[in-house]
């Protein structure tokens, strides 16, 4: 290793200024960073926060008169429009919890049978998987709406949740592959040799050790499903199976469109990832790019 | 659960390695060769009805040459392939680059670093449809706005009307996609600098090693691995991703900002024309499926490399 550095004695003087100026630059960049994450969160807030929801045509930095008038009359249902934001809300917490089990359940039934009962190479598998990602999912769209009129499925919640679960199965199956590589195989030898079945083995000894992949393939699952927009809009055509990415959208194209409760709602629409994210966060930590360490 | 632990700790670190083939690998049949089976059949079912059925069948509308002559005499198509170059192009390098470096940033060992990760982390956690139209909102009023009324306030200059012009609309969109993606990559690539051996940054500071040279002859190599994959996956996504061109800029002025998956989508629902629309999506193909390749051949070294 020493050849690789010539050695150099450290100027001890220079070191209070370096120290300074290493703290300053970082606090400046803190800074950057701070007013670049939190820009548009902030806009959000203005908007949402204003009585009128035209503040943006105003010179306003500080939203002038903030009043939580937006949330309540979402509460009371007074706003004509959105009388149906609710059951969205519903509809958007159906799809999303059911994207959320499925891909954990598929993607690690999936990576057991593969990493570790060897049924084939892994990398077979996460190949196949991959496969999935050639023909962008926005493109697969228009196909699609023809597959599940086949199947029956248009305008059912069903087709959504089984479309984004397929997008969201394959990196889920390739975060799971990669972590499970930690756990040492004679774990499971040693249960079998006790006399464990294999579902057992699953159940008793891979799923809980892999309790961190699967937190973070949860989380990524949930903001998938979060995230969607297109899927959505495409399959689902009645009022009654809106939901609240929809709802913001028919908002955006109406002109008259009262922003401060549009912002509203996407605060509330927010709220159920970030809380999810940041209760798992932790624990998550070690399961996110545990795949990248092993690289 | 302790009993696993108590194996976990008593074979040490060199249980860590690549598994050995459990027991009854070779011999995987009967009950175990079924089990192992039913495991992968609802996967192997997911990918068959909505993987290889739609893509066939989009193959299918998509395999008339005629549409693809058509495409390329429209200038709505040709501006929208350019632009996914340069979205795909700049929105990817720019926030790997970003992320690399700022990863270094946030693995600076202070308190208030770790807080701040916390609020950097927000944009990825925040769904897509509300983040982007709020940069619509930011950026739509002119000549106000949150952004054109800072740079009044801060600096005394009139911002532009963002969505005035083609490259400046389409700018706006890149940089939406990389405020909401680049935490993410920050994240892997910070999870990856943990895991590189402190030992050997000791072992490079007694040899008197600057910060530019830890980072080339340590960081660097043992990242670049990651870095490449990440890139790959960031791609793939990339190409796909509707929102930022949608919501944010909505395509204006005029298709000037339009993407291949924004206009695939005009093409099939305001011109009605799905074939049209499947085609421009099929366009990006000879980019991704190379992509594809390299990213599986990635993985498959990775996993002789375990």
């Amino acid at each position: 290793m020493s050849a690789l550095f010539p050695l150099r004695p450290r100027p001890r003087a220079h070191y209070r200024l370096r120290r300074i100026l290493v703290e300053a630059s970082s606090a400046a960049l803190g800074a950057i960073i701070l007013i670049w994450s939190l820009m548009p969160v902030y806009n959000m807030f203005l908007v949402a926060l204003d009585p009128w929801g035209h503040n943006e045509f105003t010179w306003d930095i500080w939203p002038p008169h903030p009043t939580l008038a937006a949330f309540a009359a979402l509460w009371n249902e007074e706003v004509e429009d959105i009388r149906d934001i609710w059951p969205a809300f519903g509809n958007s917490i159906y799809i999303g919890v059911l994207v959320t089990a499925l891909t954990v359940l598929v993607g690690s039934l999936a990576s057991f049978a593969i990493g570790r009962m060897r049924l084939t190479k892994d990398s077979t598998l996460s190949s196949t998987a991959l496969l999935t990602y050639v023909i962008p999912s926005s493109t697969l769209i228009i196909p699609f709406l023809r597959v599940m009129h086949i199947y029956g499925l248009l305008d059912n919640p069903w087709a959504v949740i089984a479309a984004e679960v397929t997008f969201a199965t394959p990196y889920a199956i390739l975060v799971l592959l990669y972590y499970a590589k930690l756990i040492p195989i004679e774990l499971d030898d040693a249960a079998r040799i006790d006399g464990a079945s294999v579902v057992q083995v699953y159940l008793h000894i891979y799923l809980p050790l892999m309790a961190p992949a699967l937190a973070a393939v949860g989380t990524y699952a949930l903001l998938f499903a979060w995230n969607d927009y297109f899927y959505q809009y495409m399959l689902l055509m009645s009022e009654r199976h809106t939901t609240v990415a929809m709802a913001l959208e028919q908002f955006f194209d109406d002109d008259d469109a009262p922003w401060n409760y549009m912002m509203a709602i996407s605060i509330l629409y927010s709220l159920p990832p970030i809380a999810v994210f940041y209760a798992l966060r932790r624990y998550m930590a070690s399961g996110l790019t545990a795949g990248g360490i092993k690289g | 659960m302790s009993g696993t632990e108590g194996v976990l700790a008593a074979r040490g670190p060199v249980a860590f390695g690549r598994p050995r083939f459990p027991a009854w690998r070779g011999h995987l049949h009967g009950s175990d060769l079924i089990w192992s089976i039913a495991f992968i059949v609802p996967y192997a079912a997911l990918f068959v009805a909505f993987v290889i059925y739609p893509m066939g069948y989009g193959l299918w509308m998509g395999s008339d040459p005629a549409l693809y002559a058509e495409l390329l005499s429209d200038p709505r198509y040709v501006r929208a392939a350019v632009n996914t170059v340069l979205f795909v192009g700049l929105a990817v390098n720019v926030q790997m680059i970003l992320a690399l470096l700022l990863s270094g940033f946030f693995a600076r060992r202070r308190r208030w670093i770790k807080a701040l990760l916390v609020i950097y982390i927000l944009p990825w956690t925040l769904p897509a449809v509300p983040a982007y139209l709020s940069f619509h909102w930011m950026l739509v009023a002119y000549p106000q706005g949150l952004p054109n009324n800072l740079l009044s306030a801060l600096f005394g200059i009139e911002g532009p009307f963002w969505f005035n012009h083609g490259w400046l609309a389409l700018g706006c969109d890149i940089v939406a996609n990389i405020w909401k993606w680049m935490p993410l990559w920050t994240l892997v690539f910070l999870s990856g600098r943990m895991a590189i051996s402190q030992d050997l940054y000791d072992s490079a500071d007694v040899d008197g090693a600057s910060p530019y040279q830890r980072f080339a002859y340590i960081t660097a190599p043992l990242l670049a691995n990651l870095y490449v994959i990440s890139t790959l996956v960031s791609t793939i996504w990339t190409f796909g991703d509707y929102a930022p061109v949608l919501f944010v800029s909505g395509g204006t002025p005029a298709f000037a900002s339009e993407v291949l998956s924004t206009l695939g989508f005009h093409y099939a629902l305001d011109f009605a024309n799905p074939p049209l629309g499947v085609a421009a999506g099929l366009s990006v193909l000879p980019v991704l499926i190379p992509v594809v390749i390299l990213l599986m051949h990635r993985l498959k070294t990775m996993e002789v490399q375990l």
